[in-house]
């Protein structure tokens, strides 16, 4: 298949400008060096359509170009419009908040870097082991035993009767903090 | 069987609802589940016992994988069932009077574990190996919700995890395992393997991966840390969880797989000796314990030491005994528990040390819980005794006969035996006696409330059982030898209370006699509570690895995440220039087909475009930069036109276009210069890399154009878009119609930036309000209706005899904009070209099928008309020229591309495929209308919705937001 090196310069020197700008800290220059690397790329599908003919219509004599990479490429083109209004959004937002363009390096990966070096402790958010030895499933709840009076507390009492729920107000301060209502 | 599966489910999901309702006395409802289950069970019987025809029901779940959910009553099955059922049923009615709280919680922890003992109910009968496998896990995460219950106290979480972690970890190597058996046996079926008996290395690889599930699940040396620490858990669920059910998961697993593999190499080593070494190692610390429930709890690790010792050691008669020892403990240990949970309830703690004479207060409890400790050092007549008893005789049998195995398991029993009645002891003395102090004085009695006698029903059955059992042997025995013959064709013996004066009997009461000696002494010397021996336990080990994890995956994210945007984006092209480069070395092409040139306007546009493309990316000021970049894509609609890419040209000349008023309306926002923090740094590396990945791109052109050796595919396009999808336009109906699933991808990534700009401008909200501010006069007259519009002061108004004076309104919202900044021209132009360029759009959009144009286009040429009056009357313009809201068209067209993709679906057709109607018109003449339309349609809608959505959102919005910043007095 038959290309043009002209096309394939050009694609090249975008590519690289592209590249290049896409590197940098300002975000607006990594815009710029994302339509470079668009326009790139489109090259390159333009390449690999091969020598150019006429228009793909069908009923169309001679030589016609291939239509599959227009199709990619039409697609790509207003992608590439889409995701750069996005980064322009991004680039008036980054203004917005600090006055400026650039990308700095992200807070939170760089307190994890830091958090390597620190304590052990730190990692283990529940190392606090105090209620470990509680020798009873009712910590910090307020219970009532379970209890009847026996037939020989009264004579009319039976004693299978089932008295178990305890005075609710007794029970109030439960462990979830006593946020019930 | 399967339907009582069915039922524990839809139980464990009504019983929560049940709970809210009644309160705790659903409980007793829930019990009735597993009580059935139990009953069930036991109306087996005589089919069980008939080894040639157990009960077997299969139900074929994924048949491409060969999954079936079969159950399977044989002996074991029906064993471990009604141990399952039976305490699970005992206690849940043991629930309904401990937990006094009916709220949500409870009514959860009631679903989680009726679901629990379903998943245990699965686990025992089911006869596919994968089955298992899945009720395993299912138990594991059951238990991890069972053992958190108390979810606000960190040590519960905290033990739930770890349970959680060591028992999956188990679960998913014994899952490799399975996976390996199935796989070389071929078959899933565990009645199957059994029969089968496979053998063989890889065999024997997967027999140790079931054992490690085994060990972590029946809590063995090493993994033995995770059940005293899941005493977290609320009392009922230690009595079933940790004394019944799932840590007999896996001795039943060993159990199961006994009769085949016990002679394999792996499995002796393995399991006697983790067996032996947990045994002693749970006994001792249990002697060491103060509060009543980790002493059980060791004493279960003890004794799931001894279990596998016995189930694990493959000869008939130990298998007999060991079954029986899996009964008795279910029994005796449930009741321990059950009665710990009644003290607890009661005196709301477990502490030796604060619990002094209960035993004459609460004789009841008292004797029952003597009948279970007795049941577990093996005293006569309980359940234990007789369990024991033959357990020792077949050890001793065997070793008798020269195996180094037997001996190493009789003495780790008998030693085992003296701990086990050692902490026996110390339970009784511990929760009954009344007690000393340090001084010597008696401590005061513990005043004992008398709990309801249904509190207590639980563990005085479960004492009940445990006596009918050891007086009722004969028929136990009878009943297990049905698996105990499975092991091999020695006699297994039998279980009988009296065997006559043998040496077994001797050393079981040898035992008995120097465990309480122990206890006596490590009371007497204090040595309970002395320091630990070892300054190091398992669960630091386990707290280590945990540890080690975590600053693993700090250290893994620190290492790669480094934060820095230049330096992942250069990661990227780096690994791109590596993989790239060494393929293409490998694929060097044989021959080159270049030209410099296809045409000569190539030659004319390369210079621009490169020097424009360099000089953009060093440019210095923002619109300088934009500027030359907009250069090469004018380039690219040159190359594209004269290239027989009409469609391409012109849609890349209106995107040039409104990506260069997108900038416009951000980058006035911003400085012109690029200030000096902006400035590059590290030129030349990058410099290197830039130039690199441009070589490699070119050459993958070269290479991959070089390469060809085939017709491409779209050869057949124009025929196919004139057959299939109506159209001459092959680029368009290959977009709507031949590759429509593309362009479909590419609708959902315009929304998803439409939105995304939209949500980054307007942040908080993103309702629009603009298209609601309308003030145009309403009428219903025609004859108004013609009339031009004229400024007023109210805003447009119809032209009257009054206002004849006013100026012309060529904008409905050209009052908004400030006079200095109006222009007339602008809006004169503006007025008379905005319909008509919509007019324009429109044809594009319909002629695209046959003709240049379609969706793509005419959506952008409709934007730019929307451009257009917005730049010349402003925000206000806007929401007068687009009267709905951007979202909506964006909306609307994907909905329309959806369905155009999937109505052909209905009537019997391929997604997307297009139907045509033709019409004779008269006027008109021939008419054609194509289905792909559309979809069409919907492009344009959605291409208009972004511009809508990048002008009122970096228009618009940033126009309200900057007025508002001026308004405070801010200069930016």
């Amino acid at each position: 298949m038959d290309v043009s090196l002209t096309l394939i310069v050009i694609m090249a020197v975008l590519f690289a400008a592209g590249v290049y700008a896409m590197m940098e800290r300002s975000l607006t220059r990594v815009l710029i060096g994302f339509l470079l690397l668009g326009n790139a790329t489109n090259l390159l599908l333009l390449i690999v359509m091969g020598v150019p003919g006429t228009a793909p219509f069908y009923g169309e004599e001679g030589k016609v170009s291939d239509p599959l990479p227009q199709a990619l490429t039409l697609t790509a083109i207003v992608i590439t419009f889409a995701v750069s209004a996005f980064l322009l959004a991004l680039i008036y937002r980054s203004w917005q908040l600090g006055q400026a363009d650039t990308v700095e390096d992200d807070l939170g990966d760089i307190a994890v870097r830091e958090r390597t070096d620190a304590e052990e402790e730190l990692f283990d958010d529940e190392s606090s082991r105090e209620d470990e030895d509680a020798t009873t499933d009712f910590v910090g709840v307020s219970t009532a035993p379970i209890t009847v009076l026996h037939m020989r507390d009264h004579p009319s009492i039976d004693d299978d009767a089932p008295v178990d729920l305890p005075d609710r107000s007794a029970a109030e301060p439960d462990d979830d903090g006593g946020d019930r209502s | 069987m399967l339907l009582l599966l069915a039922v524990f489910l839809a139980g464990s999901v009504i019983l929560p609802f049940l709970v809210r309702w009644l309160g705790a006395q659903a409980f007793v409802l829930g019990a009735l589940i597993p009580a059935a289950a139990f009953v069930h069970t036991l109306v087996q019987t005589p089919q069980v016992m008939d080894a040639r025809d157990a009960p077997f029901e299969s139900y074929s779940w994924i048949p491409q994988l060969g999954l079936n959910l079969s159950m399977r009553m044989d002996v074991l099955g029906w064993v471990l069932t009604l141990i399952v059922t039976g305490v699970g049923a005992l206690v849940l009615l043991y629930c309904r009077w401990y937990f006094f709280d009916d709220g949500r919680e409870v009514g959860q922890f009631a679903g989680v574990l009726l679901g629990f003992a379903g998943a245990m109910y699965g686990l025992v009968l089911t006869d596919d190996l994968v089955m298992l496998v899945m009720f395993w896990e299912l138990t594991s995460i059951l238990s991890y919700l069972l053992i958190g219950h108390y979810r606000r106290r960190a040590a519960s979480r905290r033990a739930a995890l770890q349970a959680l972690l060591v028992t999956t970890l188990g679960g998913l190597v014994m899952f490799v395992g399975v996976i390996l058996l199935v796989i070389e046996a071929g078959t899933a079926s565990i009645q199957e393997l059994l029969a089968l008996a496979p053998t063989g290395p890889l065999i024997d690889a997967a027999v140790v991966m079931l054992l490690i599930g085994a060990i972590t699940k029946s809590a063995l040396f090493p993994f033995h840390f995770w059940l005293p620490g899941a005493m977290a858990a609320p009392t009922p669920v230690s009595a079933y969880l940790h004394a019944a059910a799932m840590v007999k998961a896996g001795i039943y697993l060993i159990a199961r797989f006994a009769p085949i593999f016990a002679m394999s190499a792996p499995w002796r080593p393995i399991v006697i000796t983790l067996g032996v070494l947990t045994l002693l190692l749970g006994g001792i610390q249990a002697l060491r314990e103060t509060d009543l429930k980790r002493i059980l709890a060791f004493g279960t690790v003890s004794q799931l030491g001894f279990f596998a010792v016995a189930v694990g050691y493959g000869t008939p008669a130990a298998a007999l005994a060991g079954l029986a020892l899996v009964i008795g403990h279910a029994l005796f240990k449930s009741a321990l528990f059950l009665i710990v949970g009644v003290i607890d309830r009661q005196l709301s703690t477990r502490d030796i040390d604060e619990l002094s004479g209960l035993g004459r207060q609460a004789t009841v409890m008292a004797t029952a819980a003597f009948i279970s400790i007795a049941s577990m050092m093996g005293v006569a007549p309980t359940i234990g005794y007789v369990a024991k008893e033959s357990t020792l005789a077949a050890l001793l049998e065997d070793a008798q006969h020269g195996s180094v195995w037997g001996w190493v398991a009789l003495i780790g029993a008998t030693i085992g035996a003296v701990l086990t009645a050692a902490y026996g002891c110390r339970f009784l003395w511990g929760a009954f006696w009344r007690k000393r102090d340090r001084d010597g004085t008696a401590m005061p009695e513990t005043a004992w409330p008398d709990p309801p006698v249904g509190f207590l029903s639980a563990p005085i059955i479960l004492a009940g059982l445990t006596i009918a059992a050891g007086i009722g042997a004969p028929a136990v025995d009878a009943a297990l030898q049905g698996y105990a013959t499975s092991l091999g064709p020695e006699a297994p013996g039998h279980l009988a209370l009296w065997h006559g004066l043998e040496p077994a009997l001797l050393l079981s009461v040898g035992a008995i006699a120097a465990g309480i000696g122990v206890f006596v002494l490590s009371i007497r010397t204090r040595w309970d509570r002395r320091r630990r021996m070892l300054p190091f336990t398992a669960a630091d080990a386990y707290y280590l690895v945990m540890r080690g994890v975590d600053r693993l995956s700090v250290l893994t994210t620190s290492l790669t995440q480094r934060g820095s945007l230049p330096l992942y984006v250069g990661t990227i092209f780096v690994v791109l220039l590596a993989a790239e480069a060494t393929a293409l070395v490998a694929a060097l092409p044989e021959r080159l087909a270049l030209s410099a040139w296809h045409t000569p306007v190539q030659i004319v546009v390369a210079p621009v475009m490169a020097v424009a493309g360099i000089v953009a990316v060093r440019a210095r000021k923002r619109y300088t930069g934009v500027v030359l970049v907009s250069v090469t894509g004018l380039g690219m609609v040159v190359l594209f036109a004269t290239s027989g890419a009409p469609d391409l040209a012109l849609t890349q000349i209106l995107v040039e276009t409104v990506t260069m008023v997108t900038f416009a309306l951000v980058l006035r926002r911003l400085p012109s210069r690029m200030g000096e923090h902006n400035a590059s740094v590290g030129r030349i590396p990058r410099a290197v890399l830039a130039v690199g990945v441009g070589v490699v791109m070119a050459s993958v052109a070269i290479v991959a154009t070089q390469a060809r050796m085939f017709d491409p595919i779209s050869l057949d396009f124009p025929q196919l878009a004139y057959d299939l999808g109506h159209g001459k336009n092959v680029v368009n109906v290959a977009l709507v119609d031949l590759r429509g699933w593309d362009t479909m991808g590419e609708l959902s990534v315009l929304v998803l930036a439409a939105t995304g700009v939209a949500s980054l401008v307007f942040v908080t909200h993103r309702a629009d309000l603009l298209s609601a501010t309308r003030d145009l006069p309403e009428t219903t007259r025609r004859s108004t209706a013609r009339r031009p519009l004229v400024e007023t002061d109210q805003g447009p108004r119809f032209q009257t005899t009054e206002n004849r004076g006013a100026p012309r309104a060529w904008l409905v919202s050209g009052q908004q904009v400030k006079a200095e900044n109006r222009s007339l021209l602008l809006e004169v132009i503006v007025r008379v070209l905005f319909h008509t360029i919509i007019l324009v759009s429109i044809y594009l959009l319909f002629a695209g099928h046959n003709l240049p144009g379609g969706g793509f286009a005419g959506g952008l040429v409709a934007g730019m008309a929307l451009v257009m009056r917005y730049i010349a009357g402003g925000r206000w313009e806007l929401g007068a020229a687009a009267p709905t809201d951007a979202g909506r068209l964006l909306g609307a067209g994907l909905v329309l591309a959806v369905g155009a993709a999937f109505v052909p679906l209905f009537f019997g057709m391929a997604p997307l495929q297009s139907a045509v109607w033709e019409a004779e018109v008269p006027l008109l003449g021939h008419l054609e209308f194509v289905s792909s339309t559309i979809f069409d349609v919907g492009v344009y809608l959605t291409v208009i919705g972004l511009v809508l959505d990048v002008l009122r959102s970096l228009g618009a919005e940033v126009d309200r937001q900057a007025l508002e910043t001026r308004g405070r007095g801010v200069t930016t």
